[in-house]
C-alpha cells in the first residue's frame, strides 16, 4: 500500500505568533514546526504501513524551512519525503495549496499508484480545515474526513472511519484510493527515537518546483488567490480587567459584576 | 454584488427547526442583500414547514429544497446541491454556519465554481462591490479583514457574530423543489450509519451565548459548573482533560481540536488555559476565570479573574445571581 501524508509547516503555537501587514504569518526562522495535528496523520500512515507492508511518503508545500516538517516525518519513520518549493507558491489560499498538492500527488502516482492520501484535521495556524476536502475534490478522490477511528480492509480495498460532528456521529466508508483526514483522537503519535533520527539522514528528500509539477504559477500563490488580506492588526488588550483573590465573597462579587456588565 | 440575492444554508435539527445561528446569518444576509433579497437552501428530508414561521420573520423570499434521493449529509452531495442553488438563485454570496461539515462543502464548492472561500468569519461588509470578511486568527489574538476577489464568495460565519433580528416586514417564503444532479463521484462515499446526538436540555454548545467550562480542577464533579450554567441559561463545556477522563462527553470539548466557541460570556472553572484550549475560546466576548493557582495562564486573558476554589466561588455566585434575579 502506498500512502502519501500531507504535512504542514506552521509557526509553533507556543511561540508569540505575529502577522505582517499583508496578513501572512511572520516567519522568524526557527520558531516553525511540523503542525502537531499532522503527527497523527503520520502515525496513522506508519501504523497502516506496518500492518499492510506499505510505503509512506511525506509531502509538504512551503518555504525553505518547511523541509523541517517532512524531516520530522522521516524521523518518525516515513520512507521518503517530497518538498514542493517555489517562490510563486507564496500567498496561496487553501484552494491554491490544494492545486499544488494535487499536482504533487499525481506526480507521485506516475511512479506507482497512490492508494491512500492522509492529512491532519486542521493546520494549527489558521484552523481553516479547508484543505482536505479541497484536495479530495481536486484529485477526484472520495474523502473520509475527521476520522477518530480508521480501519482498512486491504483484501476488498475498503476504508471505514467513524467521525464525531457537532450534532451527530457518522460511520463512512469508501473503496481505495481515498483521502482520509484524521483527528488527534485517532492515535498517540510516536516520538522519533535515536535510531529513527539517524536513519532519517539517509532517506531521500525530493525538492520539486511548480514547473516540475506542470502547474501554471498564475493559478496559485498570491497571483491565483481568490481572497486577499486587506489588513491585520493585533487585538487590543482587554481593558478594565479585574483580578481578585477570594477572601470569602468572590462569588458574590462575581455575580454583581456580571449583572453590572449586563451579562445576565 | 448587492444587486444579487444572498443564499444561506438553512442548518436545522431533526424536527425541522432552524439551528439558532442560522437566524444570525439570515439577519446578516438581509443587510447585505438589500432589495435583492435572501434565499435559503434546505438540505435534508426534514419537513421545512417547522421552519417556515422563522424564515418568514427573517424575510426570506425563496427556499430551494434540494430534491435528491442521495443523502445530503455527504459533503460532496451537499456541494452538488449548493452548486445547483447558486445557479438557480443567481446569488454571488453563500453563507454557511461554521462547522466541519459545512467547511467541507464550502471547500468543494470553491474548487468547482472558482469561488473564493473565507471561514470562521465574525463580520461581513460589501466594499466597492467586493465582499470583505472580518475574522480573528491566531487563537483570537489578531483581527484581519479579507476581501474576496473572485466573482462568487462562499463564507462560513461563526455563531454569536451577529445579533439576530427579525425583518421589518415578514415575508411569505416560497418553497421550491430544486432537482439536484448528483455527480457519480459524489456517491463513492457510503454513509454507513449516522446517529444524531441527543440534546442535553441546555443550549447548544457551539452557539450558546453563555458557556461555563469545567477542567481538571473539578476532579470530575461538574455539579457546581452545571448549577452556574443553569442560572446563566448557558451551555456546559469542558477541557480535553475532562473529556479524556470520561467526566463528560467528548462533544463538550472546547479547544483547537474540539468545539470553537465565541459566546458573549465564557466562564472557566479549574481550567488552566492551555494554548490548545485557548484556541477554541479566546475570541469570547467576556472571559471569567476561577482557578486556585494565581499563575494559571488563563488569568492572562481573563476580564474577571478569581484566585480561589471553584467549589466555593461558583455556588456562591449562583446563589447571588438567583437572589438578584428574584
Ligand atoms: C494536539 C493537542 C490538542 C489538544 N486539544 C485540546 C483542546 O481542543 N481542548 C483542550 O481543552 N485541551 C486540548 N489539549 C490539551 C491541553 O494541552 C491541556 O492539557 C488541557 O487543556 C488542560 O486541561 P485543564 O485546564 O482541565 O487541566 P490542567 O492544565 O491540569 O489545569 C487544571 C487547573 O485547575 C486548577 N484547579 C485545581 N483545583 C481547583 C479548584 N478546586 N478550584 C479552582 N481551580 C482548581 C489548577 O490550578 C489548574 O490550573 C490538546 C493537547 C494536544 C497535545
Ligand atoms: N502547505 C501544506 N502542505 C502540506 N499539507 C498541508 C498544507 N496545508 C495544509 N495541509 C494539510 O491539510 C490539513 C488541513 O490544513 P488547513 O486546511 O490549513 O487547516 C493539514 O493538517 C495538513 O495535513
Amino acid at each position: 500500500m502506498r500512502i502519501v501524508v500531507c504535512v504542514k509547516f506552521v509557526p509553533d503555537i507556543q511561540s508569540d505568533r505575529q502577522l505582517g501587514p499583508d496578513g501572512r504569518v511572520v516567519r522568524d526562522g526557527g520558531d516553525g514546526t511540523l503542525n502537531e495535528l499532522d503527527e497523527n496523520a503520520v502515525e496513522a500512515a506508519l501504523a497502516l504501513a506496518e500492518e499492510h507492508d506499505g510505503h509512506v511518503v511525506v509531502l509538504t508545500v512551503g518555504p525553505d524551512d518547511a523541509v523541517d516538517a517532512v524531516r520530522k516525518g522521516l524521523q518518525m519513520g516515513a520512507d521518503e519525503a517530497v518538498h514542493v518549493l517555489d517562490d510563486a507558491v507564496a500567498g496561496s489560499d487553501a484552494i491554491g495549496t490544494a492545486t499544488v498538492l494535487a499536482a504533487a500527488v499525481r506526480h507521485l502516482g506516475a511512479d506507482a499508484p497512490v492508494d491512500l492520501v492522509l492529512t491532519g484535521m486542521a493546520g494549527l495556524d489558521g484552523l481553516t480545515s479547508l484543505l482536505p476536502a479541497a484536495l479530495a475534490e481536486a484529485l477526484d478522490l472520495p474523502a473520509l474526513p475527521l476520522a477518530s477511528t480508521l480501519a482498512v480492509d486491504p483484501a476488498v480495498g475498503t476504508v471505514t472511519v467513524t467521525r464525531r460532528l457537532d450534532h451527530a456521529t457518522e460511520t463512512l466508508s469508501a473503496d481505495l484510493p481515498v483521502l482520509v483526514s484524521v483527528t488527534d483522537g485517532l492515535n498517540e503519535p510516536r516520538y522519533p527515537n535515536f535510531k529513527g533520527i539517524m536513519a532519517a539522514r539517509k532517506k531521500p528528500v525530493t525538492t520539486l518546483t511548480l514547473a516540475d509539477l506542470g502547474v501554471d504559477p498564475g493559478t496559485v500563490g498570491a497571483a491565483g488567490a481568490r481572497t486577499e488580506v486587506l489588513e491585520a492588526a493585533a487585538r487590543p488588550p482587554r481593558e478594565d480587567r479585574v483580578l481578585l483573590t477570594d477572601t470569602g465573597d468572590a462569588g458574590t462579587r462575581l455575580a454583581a459584576w456580571l449583572v453590572e456588565r449586563k451579562l445576565v | 454584488m448587492t444587486a444579487t440575492p444572498v443564499l444561506v444554508l438553512l442548518d436545522h435539527a431533526a424536527d425541522g427547526t432552524l439551528r439558532p445561528p442560522v437566524r444570525e446569518l439570515l439577519t446578516l444576509a438581509r443587510e447585505l442583500a438589500g432589495d435583492a433579497g435572501v434565499q435559503g437552501v434546505w438540505a435534508g428530508d426534514e419537513d421545512v414547514a417547522a421552519a417556515v414561521p422563522a424564515l418568514a420573520a427573517q424575510g426570506v423570499t425563496t427556499v430551494h429544497r434540494l430534491a435528491t434521493d442521495t443523502d445530503v449529509h455527504l459533503s460532496a452531495v451537499l456541494a452538488d446541491g449548493l452548486e445547483a442553488a447558486l445557479a438557480a438563485s443567481g446569488a454571488a454570496l453563500v453563507l454557511l454556519v461554521s462547522s466541519f461539515e459545512n467547511k467541507e462543502a464550502a471547500a468543494r464548492l470553491a474548487v468547482r465554481t472558482g469561488a473564493g472561500v473565507v471561514t470562521d468569519v465574525d463580520g461581513l461588509e460589501v466594499q466597492a462591490g467586493r465582499v470583505v470578511a472580518h475574522k480573528t486568527v491566531l487563537a483570537g489574538t489578531w483581527t484581519t479583514r479579507c476581501a474576496v476577489s473572485a466573482p462568487t464568495a462562499v463564507v462560513t460565519v461563526k455563531a454569536n457574530s451577529v445579533v439576530a433580528q427579525d425583518a421589518a416586514a415578514p415575508s411569505s417564503p416560497q418553497v421550491v423543489d430544486l432537482p439536484v444532479e448528483v455527480r457519480a463521484s459524489s456517491t463513492r462515499v457510503r454513509l454507513v450509519e449516522r446517529t444524531e446526538l441527543a440534546g442535553s436540555g441546555r443550549p447548544d454548545l457551539g452557539s450558546a451565548h453563555v458557556v461555563v467550562v469545567g477542567g481538571r480542577g473539578t476532579e470530575g464533579d461538574f455539579s457546581a459548573v452545571e448549577e452556574l450554567a443553569d442560572v446563566l441559561g448557558g451551555a456546559v463545556g469542558a477541557t480535553r482533560v475532562a473529556t479524556d477522563e470520561g467526566w463528560i462527553g467528548h462533544d463538550a470539548q472546547i479547544g483547537q481540536t474540539g468545539v470553537t466557541v465565541s459566546p458573549r460570556l465564557y466562564v472557566g472553572a479549574g481550567v488552566s488555559g492551555a494554548v490548545h484550549h485557548r484556541g477554541g475560546m479566546q475570541a469570547s466576548g467576556t472571559i471569567v476565570a476561577v482557578n486556585s493557582d494565581p499563575d494559571a495562564p488563563i488569568f492572562e486573558i481573563a476580564d474577571f479573574g478569581v484566585v480561589g476554589d471553584l467549589f466555593a466561588v461558583l455556588p456562591q455566585a449562583a446563589a447571588e445571581l438567583r437572589r438578584l434575579q428574584g
